[in-house]
């Protein structure tokens, strides 16, 4: 009754331009393909080794990734946590903050970003002008051509557009804490940070667990915050993993650039087993 | 107590409008900034413009040849999500009501989907095989796919729920499994589908690396390139800018206020439980 040529449909796609793609990958990583010619060469690991070698940049954009992955994980959590208990209850107008609080998540991350140029510009951008305004002159800054500041910046519009989407999660999983529990420690004498620590958080433990897995996808896979910001200036100060295989891709280095896919390839399935795990289990408990 | 509990409520009530303002103001400088006239929008600033500039918008759809690329957005997003969804409530039909040790493991495989990267490199050489290549199929193709692992895992869930005597009554009536899939048990889906649908397509709405990719002609572009190469020749125009902005984020806004009941349960039913 149940036949699996539904699954097969779906399941094909899948196959042919997911996951055929990842495997090609595999060998192709291994050799030194290119645009320009049409013979394709084993070279064995050479295209790791220039990954992981010192003179070259790659390392840098592994490393960034992994701050910025590190960073939005940290932040978005924090503020999504923070926005999720502020508009849970006893405020006014609840659902329209909810709906605002959650706008700038359906903005394509193309538009934020040219948005976002025009607020970091230094002469006449929105947070220039404001910082002037108060007299805090010293303070203004080239936001996205400084070395010290254009990563910063970028992690500081990313967690502009993402911190939303994390706080419906952990809202719903706010609501999902049962009210008599609250109660309970009302009458034990609890104060609110008490009941903070030692109800809501561990009863968000699951909800959290989910935003981290899916901020630690995104993180690892950022590419247009990057592309329209700063495109990994200035020099290559902002680079990340993805920006890097954009630009083997232009230059048409399709080997070094299918190996770097490759890296990230196998840090995420790794990560992604361990996550449907996860998912999995819940959706069967549930 | 009676005081202090109602000091706090203002600083919350504080908090959250500070926090809701800082994410309006960017959008609200855009708003703005697209009714002024060039000069008045040469510093990106809150100053009211004197007039309203309306033309701003038939100039934007002109030059920026936004009807072109909308209709491209539209049948991407639309088409890629209706099937998306078509297909994925039928694998996690079969999936998730025989339950043998393949279909759990192929269930976990298209999870696994979520997590993977996409190749671009050797994804030409399959978009070449299937001769997709620069073709606005291949774009709604690859959209679809990357769009199933999600959709499948989230209908998954849902399909759990719907009892399985629904399908015992319709074979007992004489349904074959297409009958019994499209008229008993796909109909019952519409809650999941239409989360499902809305969050396809607004994610690939905002997608433009695929494009970028696998599309050799402007004439084909969806609305988040083409908006983005317009800035890149209109930089000092701030005030076209921000009007093009406008009429491309136009189009996800009203389906987001339109449809955020079904996003935001939607988007939790995939990570809380009830």
């Amino acid at each position: 009754m149940y036949p699996f040529y539904f699954i097969a449909v779906a399941l094909g796609f899948y196959v042919v331009f997911a996951v055929v793609p990842s495997l090609m990958g595999l060998y192709y990583s291994l050799t030194d393909w290119s645009s320009f010619t049409r013979e394709i060469n084993f070279v064995g690991l050479d295209n790791f080794k220039t990954i992981f070698s010192k003179d070259e940049n790659y390392m840098h954009g592994i490393q960034n990734t992994l701050v910025f992955t590190v960073s939005t994980i940290v932040l978005k959590t924090v503020f999504g946590l923070l926005l999720a208990v502020l508009v849970n209850k006893g405020i006014k107008f609840k659902n329209l903050h909810r709906v605002i609080l959650f706008m700038p998540s359906i903005i394509p991350m193309l538009v934020v970003g040219i948005i976002f140029k025009s607020v970091f510009e230094p002469q006449y951008g929105l947070i220039n002008e404001a910082l002037r305004a108060v007299g805090l002159e010293q303070w203004t800054q080239h936001w996205l051509t400084d070395i010290r500041w254009a990563f910063k910046s970028i992690i500081a519009v990313d967690v502009w557009k993402g911190a939303g989407y994390i706080m419906v999660i952990l809202l719903a999983g706010l609501q999902a804490v049962p009210h008599s529990y609250y109660e309970a420690a009302d009458i034990d004498g609890a104060g609110a940070w008490m009941k903070f620590k030692q109800i809501t958080l561990p009863l968000l433990m699951p909800s959290l667990t989910v935003t981290t897995v899916l901020n630690l996808l995104y993180g690892l896979k950022v590419f247009d915050t990057v592309y329209v910001l700063t495109n990994g200036g200035p020099g290559y100060a902002t680079e990340v993993v993805y920006t890097q295989v954009f630009s083997q891709f232009t230059l048409g280095s399709y080997g070094v650039g299918t190996a770097l896919i490759t890296v990230l390839f196998i840090a995420m399935a790794a990560l992604g087993y361990f996550a449907v795990r996860l998912m999995s289990r819940e959706e069967q408990t549930g | 107590m009676n005081m202090t509990k109602r000091l706090k409520s203002i600083l919350m009530n504080i908090a959250v409008g500070l926090f809701s303002l800082v994410c309006l103001i960017p959008i609200l400088l855009i708003v703005i900034n697209g009714l002024k006239t060039a000069p008045e929008a040469s510093s990106m600033s809150f100053h009211l413009p004197k007039t309203l500039a309306f033309d701003n918008f038939s100039v934007v759809v002109e030059k920026g040849k936004l009807g072109q690329s909308f209709l491209n957005s539209l049948l991407y997003s639309g088409l890629a999500s209706a099937l998306c969804i078509l297909f994925s409530s039928m694998a996690a039909y079969s999936l998730s009501r025989n339950k043998t040790r393949l279909n759990r493991f192929l269930f976990l495989f298209i999870l696994l989907g979520i997590a993977l990267p996409i190749n671009y490199f050797t994804l030409i050489d399959v978009m070449k095989w299937t001769e997709l290549i620069n073709t606005r199929a291949g774009i709604v193709v690859l959209y679809m796919v990357t769009q199933i692992p999600f959709s499948v895992f989230i209908l998954y869930g849902f399909i759990g729920g719907i009892p399985k005597e629904l399908d015992e009554a319709g074979v007992i009536d004489g349904c074959g499994p297409q009958r019994l899939y499209f008229s008993v048990i796909f109909p019952m889906l519409q809650p999941a589908a239409v989360t499902v649908f809305i969050l396809s397509f607004l994610n690939t709405w905002n997608e433009f690396l695929l494009p970028l990719y696998y599309l050799n002609s402007a004439s084909k572009w969806p609305m988040t390139l083409a908006v983005y190469n317009f800035f890149g020749q209109f930089q000092q125009s701030w005030n076209l800018v921000s009007a093009d902005i406008l009429l491309t984020i136009l189009p996800v806004v009203v389906v987001y206020l339109l449809g955020q009941r079904f996003i935001i349960s939607g988007m939790t039913s995939g990570s809380v439980k009830g």
